[in-house]
C-alpha cells in the first residue's frame, strides 16, 4: 500500500506547546486567525514548566506566585476555551523555507502541512557533558539537572544520594534544594566563572538556606567510578578558566548533576534556512519576532534562553500577533536597522528593528545579558554613535536577563540610522 | 555438553560464532559484560583498513586484506552501516615521502589494490580542509568504514538465529581440560562442559591462554582516547585522514564515521588496568595537538563526547590465531587481536570457525538461516518510507530520541532482537538513541520506561551498562525514609 502524502493547508502552524507556543497561539486566535494548529511532541502541553513544580512563576504576568504546572495550566485552559487545535504527541521533523512542515505521530502518522506562517517555539535543551569535554569515566550517575528533575518530579525516583552539581544554572540550583529536601546530600555546587549563572534569589533560597557551599572559579576536572560514579575531582581555575594544579579537592559522591547552560533547540530553524545569531544560538529576528525567512517567526527559549517565563509569554504574544498580521498581508514593514551588542552586552534581541520613516512606532523591548557583574551601571543605546537612550541600573549580572524599552520618540530618533548599539557603561552618557 | 564454547562476544567472538553456527553443533558464547560488543569492539576507530599498514608475511597483513575484502558483502547482508570513502596518509616532509613509499611497497606486497602517492595539489583538491603544509600522501581508495558495535551485534544476532546460545554478564574464571579429553569452562555463575573451547576474550584472552598452555603470551593494554564530534552541515573531510608515522609516533586520524560524525584520535598509552577506559586531560589534549597537523582549524565546539578503547597488544606484535599451541587438543584462540582486528574479523571468523568445525567433525547445516538485515533506520528514510513504516507499525510515529530521530518502534525492536538490548547503552548501540548531541538527556527516561515494559522489570533495575551501573537509587519515599528513619 502506498500512502498518499497530500499537504494540509493551514494559516498558522506553531511548533511547540510550551508557554511560548501557547501564548503565540492565543494571540493569533485573538487576532482572528481560526486556521491554526499547534504541534507538540510530548503527550501533554506545557513544555518544560510541567517538571518545574517549585513556585516562582507568574509574578510579573499574573501578579501571583504559581508553580510551573499551574502557570502552564492557565494557558492550556485558555487555549482550550478558545477552541485552539493543540495536537500533542506530534513531532515536527522538518520545516522548509517555503513553510512546508513535516510531522509524525502515533495518532496521525506522517503529515505534511503547508502553512502561510510558522511560529517556532521549540524551547531549549541542556548542554551535555560532552560539550564540556570533562575527562574521566563514562559510568552511570552523570545527569543533566533537567533529566534529574524529570526523574524526581515526573517519575518519582531519586537518581542519587550524594550529589555534586557542576554549574550554577537555575535548574541545578533548584535541584540542589529539591534533592536535599528528598533526603540526598548535596556536597557542593561548582561554578567555572567567578559569578553564578543563576538568579540571585535561587542562590539564596536553594544553596545558602541549606548550607550548600558554592565554589566559584572552580570546575570538575576528573570523574571516578567504573559502573557508577564514586567521586569527582574539583579544581580551582585561573583567569583563563584553566585548572590550577595543586588545588584539587576530592568529593565522594554517586551523582554529578550538570547545570552548565541551555542551548536553544534550533535544528528545525537551521533546516528552514533561517539565519542564526552566534551570540544567542537562536534565530536573528526583527522587532516583530520575524526571522530572516518571511513568515517564519520565533519566540521563547528557542529564540534566546530566558530566566522568567513571564517574559517568554510576553514575547510570544507579540510573535503570535505578528504572524496573524503576516497572514492578513499586513507585514511589518520598514527598513531593518541592525541592533548590535556594544561593550558589556551579549545577545541583544531583537537583532533588527524595522522603522518606516514618519510612521507611528510601537514601543520596542530589547533583551540581553551583561557579560559580567556590574554595580550601578548605565544601559546606553546609541544610533550611529549618538546616545538616544540611557537608564541607570542598580546591579546587573549575567544570570539575570536585562530588559529595556525604547519608546516612540527614541525610535523616531533612529529612523535614519545605519545601526543601533546597546552597551553598558559605568559613566553617565552625555545625552 | 556443548560442542564449542566461545569466550568473548566482541567482533571476533561473534564472527567465529556466526561461522560455527553454519555447522550442526551445540554452541555457546559467554561474555563477562552484560552485552555483546562491550570491549574493544565498541571503542575503536571503525576503519576497515585497506591493509597497507601491516608487514607482509604477518597474520595481521594476511587477515586484514582478506577480511577487508569480505566487508562490503557481509555488512550488506547484515544491514550494518558500511562505506568505502578511501583514505589518505598525509606526509609533511621529504622524510615522510620515504615512509609513504615504503607503505606503498607494503600495500603492493600485501595485495592492496589501487594505492598510489598523490601530491599536494591533488590532496587539497580531494580534501580542501587539509593543512596546506601537506607535501604528499598515500591514497588508499579501498579503505572503508563500519559501525563496529552494530557489526558485532548483527553477527551475534545471526549466530543466535541459528541456534547459538549467549550467556552474558558471566565472567569465565577458569578453563581446564577434563580427564575424558573435553574442557570445563568455569564462570562466576556456573560450569559448562564442552568438546572445544575458543578463547576470543580480547584483553582477557592472555590470562586464559596462560592457564592452559605451556607457551606464555603477554598482553599489553594500550589505551586510545578519542573526541567525537557531532554531524555538521558540512563535513570537513570525506575520507579517513591518517598521518604518516614518524619517529615522534604514529599520529592520529581524523575520519568521518558511518553515521556522519567526525572522530578524532586515538592516542596510544600503555596502562596497567586493561579495563580502565577513562579518558584523561593529557590524552585528550594530546589528540587535539596532533589533530591540528591534519586539520589546522579543528574546533571542538561540536564535541558530543570523549571515549577510549583498549588494544590488546601482544608483545611480539602479531595476531595469534588458531589451535592453542602447548595445550591439549580442542583449545582454539584469537589472541593479541589489536588493530586491524576489526578489519580482519570476518576472515578470522571464517578461518577459525572452519578450523574448529573441522576438528569437531561437524557437518554444514542445510537449513542455515541467512541473517535478517537490520531495517533501515527511520533517520535515513524518505517521507514515503516513513509513511510506509508507520502504516505497518504505528510505533514509528513516536520519536523517542530527538537528536538522532529514533522511534519507539526501533527501540522496541532492539530489545526484541535475538541478542537484544538490556540496558540504556545496549539500546544506544543498536539504535543510536542517546548518541546525539544531547547524549540521552532527553530520551533516557523514556528509553528506560520502554526497557521496563519490554523486560517486565522496575526502573530501579535498569542499568546504563550492566553491573552496578543502575541509573536510579530508589523511589522518593525510599530515600527520604533512609535519610530520616524516624519520620513517617
Ligand atoms: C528547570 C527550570 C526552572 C525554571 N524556573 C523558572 C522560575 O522559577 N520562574 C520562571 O518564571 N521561569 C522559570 N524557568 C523558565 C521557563 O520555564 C521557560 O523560560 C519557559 O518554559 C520557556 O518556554 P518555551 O515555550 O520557550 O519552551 P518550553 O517550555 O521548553 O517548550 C517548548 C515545547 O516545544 C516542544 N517541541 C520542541 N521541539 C518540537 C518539535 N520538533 N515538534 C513538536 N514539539 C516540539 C517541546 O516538547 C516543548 O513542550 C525555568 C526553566 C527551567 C527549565
Ligand atoms: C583505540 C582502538 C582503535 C582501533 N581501531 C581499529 C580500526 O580502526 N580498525 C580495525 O580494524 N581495528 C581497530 N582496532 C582493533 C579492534 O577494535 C579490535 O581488534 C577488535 O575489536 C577486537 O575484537 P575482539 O572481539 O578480539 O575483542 P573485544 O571486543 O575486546 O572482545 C573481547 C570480549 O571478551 C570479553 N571477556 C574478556 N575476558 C573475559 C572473561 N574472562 N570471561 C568472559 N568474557 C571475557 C570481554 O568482555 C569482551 O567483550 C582498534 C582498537 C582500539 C582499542
Amino acid at each position: 500500500m502506498k500512502n498518499e502524502l497530500t499537504a494540509i493547508n493551514v494559516d498558522i502552524l506553531i511548533v511547540g506547546a510550551g508557554p511560548a507556543g501557547l501564548a503565540a497561539a492565543i494571540a493569533a486566535k485573538k487576532a482572528g486567525i481560526d486556521s491554526l494548529i499547534v504541534l507538540e511532541r510530548e503527550e501533554n502541553a506545557g513544555g518544560i514548566l510541567r517538571q518545574c513544580i517549585h513556585n516562582g512563576f507568574g509574578l510579573h504576568r499574573f501578579k501571583e506566585e504559581l508553580t510551573g504546572p499551574e502557570y502552564a495550566q492557565r494557558d492550556i485552559d485558555t487555549a482550550g476555551e478558545m477552541g485552539i487545535d493543540v495536537r500533542t504527541g506530534v513531532t515536527v521533523l522538518s520545516v522548509t523555507n517555503d513553510k512546508v512542515v513535516t510531522a509524525i505521530s502515533k495518532k496521525y502518522g506522517l503529515q505534511i502541512f503547508k502553512a502561510k506562517a510558522v511560529v517556532l517555539a521549540m524551547g531549549c535543551r541542556e548542554r551535555p557533558r560532552g560539550a564540556l569535554g570533562i575527562p574521566g569515566t563514562r559510568c552511570a550517575g552523570i545527569y543533566s539537572a533537567g533529566t534529574a528533575q524529570k526523574f524526581v518530579n515526573l517519575e518519582g525516583y531519586m537518581p542519587g544520594r550524594r550529589v555534586v552539581i557542576l554549574g550554577s544554572g537555575d535548574i541545578g540550583l533548584i535541584m540542589a534544594r529539591r534533592m536535599t529536601l528528598q533526603g540526598a546530600k548535596v556536597l557542593a555546587c561548582v561554578e567555572l566563572m567567578p559569578f553564578s549563572s543563576g538568579l540571585n534569589r535561587n542562590i539564596v533560597q536553594c544553596l545558602h538556606d541549606y548550607n550548600i557551599p558554592l565554589y566559584l572559579s572552580h570546575t570538575v576536572t576528573d570523574i571516578h567510578g567504573k559502573d557508577r560514579v564514586t567521586g569527582v575531582t574539583v579544581s580551582k581555575v585561573d583567569e583563563n578558566r584553566r585548572p590550577i594544579p595543586g588545588t584539587e579537592i576530592e568529593f565522594e559522591c554517586d551523582t554529578l548533576l550538570l547545570s552548565v547552560g541551555l542551548i536553544p533547540e534550533n535544528e528545525l530553524t537551521v533546516g528552514a534556512g533561517v539565519d542564526i545569531c552566534p551570540a544567542t544560538s537562536g534565530a536573528v529576528v526583527d522587532d516583530s519576532l520575524q526571522t530572516s525567512v518571511p513568515g517564519i517567526f520565533a519566540c521563547g527559549n528557542v529564540l534566546h534562553v530566558h530566566d522568567l517565563v513571564d517574559f517568554v509569554s510576553g514575547e510570544s504574544f507579540k510573535a503570535g500577533q505578528a504572524a496573524a498580521d503576516y497572514v492578513r498581508g499586513r507585514e511589518h514593514a520598514g527598513r531593518a536597522i541592525p541592533v548590535r551588542d556594544g561593550a558589556g552586552v551579549r545577545g541583544a534581541v531583537p537583532q533588527q528593528i524595522r522603522l518606516e520613516k514618519g510612521a507611528q512606532h510601537a514601543n520596542v523591548d530589547i533583551m540581553f545579558r551583561p557579560d559580567r557583574v556590574y554595580q550601578n551601571p548605565y544601559v546606553v543605546v546609541t544610533a550611529d554613535g549618538k546616545p538616544i537612550f540611557s537608564q541607570k541600573k542598580m546591579i546587573m549580572a549575567p544570570g539575570e536577563m536585562a530588559n529595556i524599552t525604547l519608546t516612540e520618540k527614541q525610535l523616531a530618533a533612529c529612523e535614519d540610522a545605519q545601526a543601533i548599539e546597546v552597551s553598558i557603561s559605568l559613566e553617565k552618557p552625555a545625552m | 555438553m556443548y560442542d564449542a564454547i566461545i569466550i568473548g562476544a566482541g567482533v571476533v567472538g561473534c564472527a567465529v560464532a556466526q561461522q560455527l553456527s553454519r555447522y550442526a553443533g551445540r554452541l555457546l558464547v559467554i561474555d563477562r559484560m552484560e552485552d555483546v560488543a562491550d570491549g574493544a569492539s565498541k571503542a575503536n576507530s571503525g576503519i576497515v583498513h585497506a591493509g597497507f599498514d601491516a608487514h607482509p608475511g604477518t597474520e595481521k597483513a594476511r587477515l586484514n586484506v582478506k577480511g577487508a575484502k569480505m566487508y562490503k558483502e557481509l555488512a550488506g547482508e547484515l544491514g550494518v552501516p558500511y562505506g568505502q570513502p578511501g583514505a589518505l596518509v598525509l606526509g609533511f616532509s621529504e622524510d615522510d615521502r620515504a615512509t609513504l613509499n615504503k607503505l606503498l611497497e607494503q600495500a603492493n606486497a600485501n595485495g592492496v589494490e589501487g594505492c598510489r602517492i598523490v601530491e599536494r595539489d591533488e590532496i587539497l583538491k580531494m580534501e580542501p580542509n587539509t593543512n596546506p603544509a601537506v607535501v604528499c600522501a598515500l591514497h588508499a581508495p579501498t579503505s572503508g568504514l563500519v559501525s563496529p558495535y552494530e557489526m558485532t551485534c548483527a553477527l551475534a544476532d545471526s549466530a543466535a538465529e541459528n541456534g547459538a546460545e549467549f550467556i552474558l554478564n558471566n565472567p569465565v574464571l577458569e578453563i581446564k581440560p577434563t580427564a575424558d579429553g573435553n574442557w570445563l569452562v568455569i564462570t562466576g555463575r556456573d560450569e559448562y562442559k564442552t568438546r572445544a573451547v575458543v578463547n576470543c576474550a580480547g584483553m582477557g584472552s592472555g590470562v586464559l591462554h596462560n592457564m592452559i598452555s605451556t607457551r606464555r603470551v603477554k598482553l599489553i593494554a594500550r589505551r586510545g582516547e578519542y573526541y567525537l564530534l557531532d554531524h555538521a552541515a558540512e563535513m570537513p573531510f570525506h575520507m579517513t585522514m591518517f598521518q604518516c608515522p614518524t619517529k615522534m609516533g604514529k599520529g592520529v586520524l581524523v575520519s568521518p564515521t558511518t553515521h556522519g560524525n567526525i572522530l578524532l584520535g586515538p592516542t596510544a598509552d600503555d596502562i596497567d588496568d586493561g579495563y580502565d577506559t577513562a579518558t584523561t586531560r593529557k590524552g585528550l589534549d594530546n589528540v587535539m595537538d596532533k589533530v591540528r597537523l591534519t586539520w589546522k582549524n579543528a574546533n571542538l565546539r561540536l564535541t558530543i563526547t570523549t571515549f577510549s578503547g583498549i588494544r590488546a597488544h601482544e608483545e611480539h606484535g602479531d595476531f595469534i590465531i588458531g589451535k592453542v599451541e602447548g595445550a591439549p587438543a580442542g583449545a582454539f584462540e584469537a589472541v593479541g587481536v589489536e588493530s586491524p582486528g576489526l578489519s580482519a574479523a570476518p576472515a578470522i571468523g571464517q578461518e577459525l570457525g572452519d578450523e574448529v568445525a573441522a576438528f569437531l567433525g561437524l557437518d554444514r547445516k542445510d537449513d542455515w538461516k541467512k541473517p535478517t538485515p537490520i531495517p533501515k533506520a527511520f533517520r535515513v528514510m524518505t517521507d514515503e518510507e516513513r509513511a510506509e513504516a508507520y502504516a505497518k507499525n504505528p510505533e514509528y510515529g513516536t520519536l523517542v530520541c530527538r537528536c538522532e530521530q529514533v522511534t519507539e518502534a526501533e527501540i522496541r525492536a532492539a530489545i526484541r532482537r535475538p541478542v537484544g538490548a538490556r540496558s540504556i547503552d545496549g539500546v544506544k548501540r543498536r539504535t543510536r538513541a542517546g548518541m546525539g548531541r544531547c547524549q540521552g538527556g532527553f530520551c533516557s527516561p523514556r528509553v528506560m520506561e520502554i526497557l521496563c515494559e519490554e523486560l517486565g522489570v522496575s526502573p530501579l533495575e535498569i542499568t546504563k551498562c550492566g553491573g552496578d551501573s543502575r541509573l536510579l537509587v530508589g523511589t522518593l519515599h525510599d530515600i527520604a525514609k533512609e535519610a530520616r528513619p524516624d519520620e513517617k
